[in-house]
């Protein structure tokens, strides 16, 4: 099997804190750490069990700058095979729809049996993999928390509310977006990047991937960002101050109060 | 202006929360604009629901075909691109049902997707603006849609809060122009979730743990904690992922919704997705590092500390009560 997996590399928000920056047009992007969106690592692993049972090979796609090929790499030490890294200053303040027409771009130009995006990404959109589906007339199937691999087909368990799994038939060539917790995605230490390094990752553009400029980029969005705001959301918690011992004399008293202690 | 419509979920004869929340989305839109529901499925059921919605909204489009009588958003986005005209805004709920729907729909009607959307602020031409949060939350964003085409609009659960408005309307029924319903998806079943050995959705204090916890060994302290203080042990989402807690533990959409008197988020950031698995308006105590938590805008109590430290040294003192 063929698999293509799109990556995304975001800000890592568990490991920053988010600021708006004086103009409010962005973030402060300064001191971010950045990384693989936490939902294409499963993809990532998912792809890689795959081909590990019925044979193929994995590529990971991005859409991005010179920068996003760290994430290609990272994923390549996991155990993806190929990487692409789709970079073009037309690409640049694409909306989802741009994204996904780029992406469109690169699958047409591979023969792939399976496509799979994260679920969402950190704007939590979780737009791309749907709509990169119906661009090319594939099947979908998003929140994918399970795949049993079939002759011409897959079986796949989507989850639903409540934890409960709505699972479904589906013809390849498909769509899938890949659900948190579907696997363990492996460990990818420092020597598994090294030996990676050296690996030619081939940078496609807007002529090469044979896309109208116009479909693409700040000019063809029609979803635009216009600033970053802190929101007024009323009063908020009331903070605990103080020292430890009197933050949490203050608390007990909370719980004793609102039935917080058996 | 467009028309409106508003995709009604429902099962078993009951309509989702967003189908009440929908309508008063649209009404941000455009005060004035018809807002019409549309209903698909089949059978007794279905005539429920388009009765129920007929009470609300301006107008409803019934869909009935057998092919529709379980909700695959596949088979539900055939039927709409056949039936809805060229330039709707379409409203659905950002769940799980409206992931899988929105971003091909909009593509097929070849009109502008917006995901996720928290608030609307109004539309001046063709131009819709909305707010959507970023960045797990830390950051809200003010965003402009061109509609002018259409737009299919996955309006966040929870937020817009149902009212009294009834405008009513009359039932129409769309069956006939449903056309090919064919897919390349078939739904199989359902598979419901496992009870796990305890039952949170019947606990009354809750010390529920988050990502803050950083390593498996850890999780220890907060059984610590919740044992000292008589209250069953939850968790979000990465914890249930890492199988540091088994799933009946995790609290939220895709987990338990619970409904304690007390509930303790540690090292959680709250998302809406955890959010919406605590029901009942229980007091929130939210411990965690970062001040621009989300949590904290929906806590009663907070406190900025690391949990690691904070729980054990929480634990003591009240053992020592
Ligand atoms: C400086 C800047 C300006 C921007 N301007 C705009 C703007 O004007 N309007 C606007 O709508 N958006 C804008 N964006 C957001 C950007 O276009 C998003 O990348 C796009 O909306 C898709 O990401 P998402 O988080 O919505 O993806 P989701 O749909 O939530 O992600 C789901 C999955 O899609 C795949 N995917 C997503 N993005 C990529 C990618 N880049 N490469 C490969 N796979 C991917 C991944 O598998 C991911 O898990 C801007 C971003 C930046 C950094
Ligand atoms: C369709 C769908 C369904 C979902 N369903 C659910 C669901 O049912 N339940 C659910 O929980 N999530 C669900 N999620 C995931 C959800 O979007 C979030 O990713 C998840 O809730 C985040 O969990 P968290 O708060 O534990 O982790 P994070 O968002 O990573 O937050 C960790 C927090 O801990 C803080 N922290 C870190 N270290 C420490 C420390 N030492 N001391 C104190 N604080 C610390 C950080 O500041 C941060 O705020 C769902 C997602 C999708 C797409």
């Amino acid at each position: 099997m063929e698999i293509l997996v799109c990556v995304k590399r975001v800000p890592d928000t568990s490991e920053n804190e988010i600021d708006i920056n004086s103009d409010g047009n962005d973030i402060e992007r300064d001191d971010l750490v950045y990384s693989v969106n936490e939902w294409d690592n499963y993809a990532v692993e998912e792809a890689i069990q795959i081909v590990d049972k019925v044979g193929g090979s994995v590529t990971v796609v991005t859409v991005g700058d010179d920068e996003s090929e760290e994430v290609l790499r990272r994923e390549m030490a996991m155990g993806a095979n190929n990487g692409l890294l789709l970079t073009d200053d037309a690409f640049e303040g694409s909306d989802g729809k741009g994204i996904a027409t780029i992406l469109k771009g690169a699958v047409e130009k591979g023969n792939y049996d399976l496509i799979m995006t994260g679920a969402q990404a950190d704007d939590g959109a979780a737009q791309v993999g749907g709509m990169l589906a119906a661009m090319m007339d594939y099947p979908y199937a998003s929140l994918v928390n399970l795949i049993e691999t079939g002759d011409g087909k897959l079986k796949v368990g989507r989850e639903i509310e409540g934890g409960n799994q709505e699972m479904n038939e589906i013809e390849l060539p498909c769509v899938l977006s890949i659900q948190t917790g579907i696997n363990e995605p492996r460990y990818v230490g420092i020597r598994g990047i090294r030996k990676v390094a050296s690996v030619e990752i081939p940078e496609l553009g807007v002529a090469d991937l044979g896309l109208d400029a116009g479909a693409i980029g700040a000019g063809a969005a029609k979803v635009k960002r216009l600033d970053y705001f802190v929101p007024d959301t009323g009063e908020g918690a009331e903070m605990l101050t103080g020292s430890t011992e009197e933050i949490i004399a203050k608390l007990v008293e909370y719980l004793k109060a609102k039935g917080g202690l058996k | 202006m467009a028309e409106i419509f508003a995709y009604i979920k429902h099962a078993n004869g009951v309509a989702d929360d967003s189908a009440l929340e929908l309508i008063v989305a649209a009404k941000k839109i455009a005060p004035d604009a018809s807002v019409t529901a549309v209903v698909t499925g089949t059978g007794a059921d279905l005539d429920t629901i388009c009765n129920e919605m007929a009470t609300v909204y301006n107008a409803v489009w019934k869909i009935d075909n057998a092919a529709l009588a379980y909700p695959n958003a596949e088979v539900i986005r055939k039927a709409l691109v056949n039936i809805l005209p060229g330039d709707s805004i379409v409203l659905l709920p950002h769940d799980t049902f409206g992931m899988d729907l929105g971003p091909g729909l909009s593509i097929k009607m070849d009109s502008t997707f917006a995901a996720d959307i928290v608030d609307i602020e109004g539309v001046d031409g063709g131009t819709l603006k909305i707010v959507r949060q970023e960045f797990s939350g830390m950051a809200s964003a003010h965003v402009t849609c061109d509609i002018a085409g259409g737009a299919v609009l996955n309006i966040r659960p929870g937020v817009f809060q149902a009212d009294e408005n009834k405008y009513g309307g009359d039932v129409v029924d769309k069956s006939g122009d449903a056309g090919d319903l064919s897919t390349k998806r078939t739904f199989l079943e359902v598979v419901e979730a496992e009870a796990g050995d305890v039952d949170i959705t019947k606990s009354e204090i809750l010390v529920s743990v988050g990502r803050g916890i950083e390593d498996e060994d850890n999780v220890e302290i907060v059984f610590d904690l919740a044992k000292a203080m008589g209250a069953d042990v939850a968790c979000s989402r990465p914890i249930v992922d890492a199988k540091w807690l088994e799933k009946s533990r995790q609290v939220g959409t895709s987990g338990q919704t619970v409904k304690p008197k007390v509930y303790l988020a540690m090292g959680i950031s709250g998302s809406f997705q955890h959010l919406g698995g605590i029901k009942g308006n229980p007091f929130i105590v939210a411990v965690n590092k970062n001040m621009k938590a989300p949590i904290f805008q929906v806590a009663d109590v907070g406190i900025e500390a690391d949990i690691l430290e904070f729980i054990p040294e929480l634990t003591e003192a009240i053992e020592g009560l």
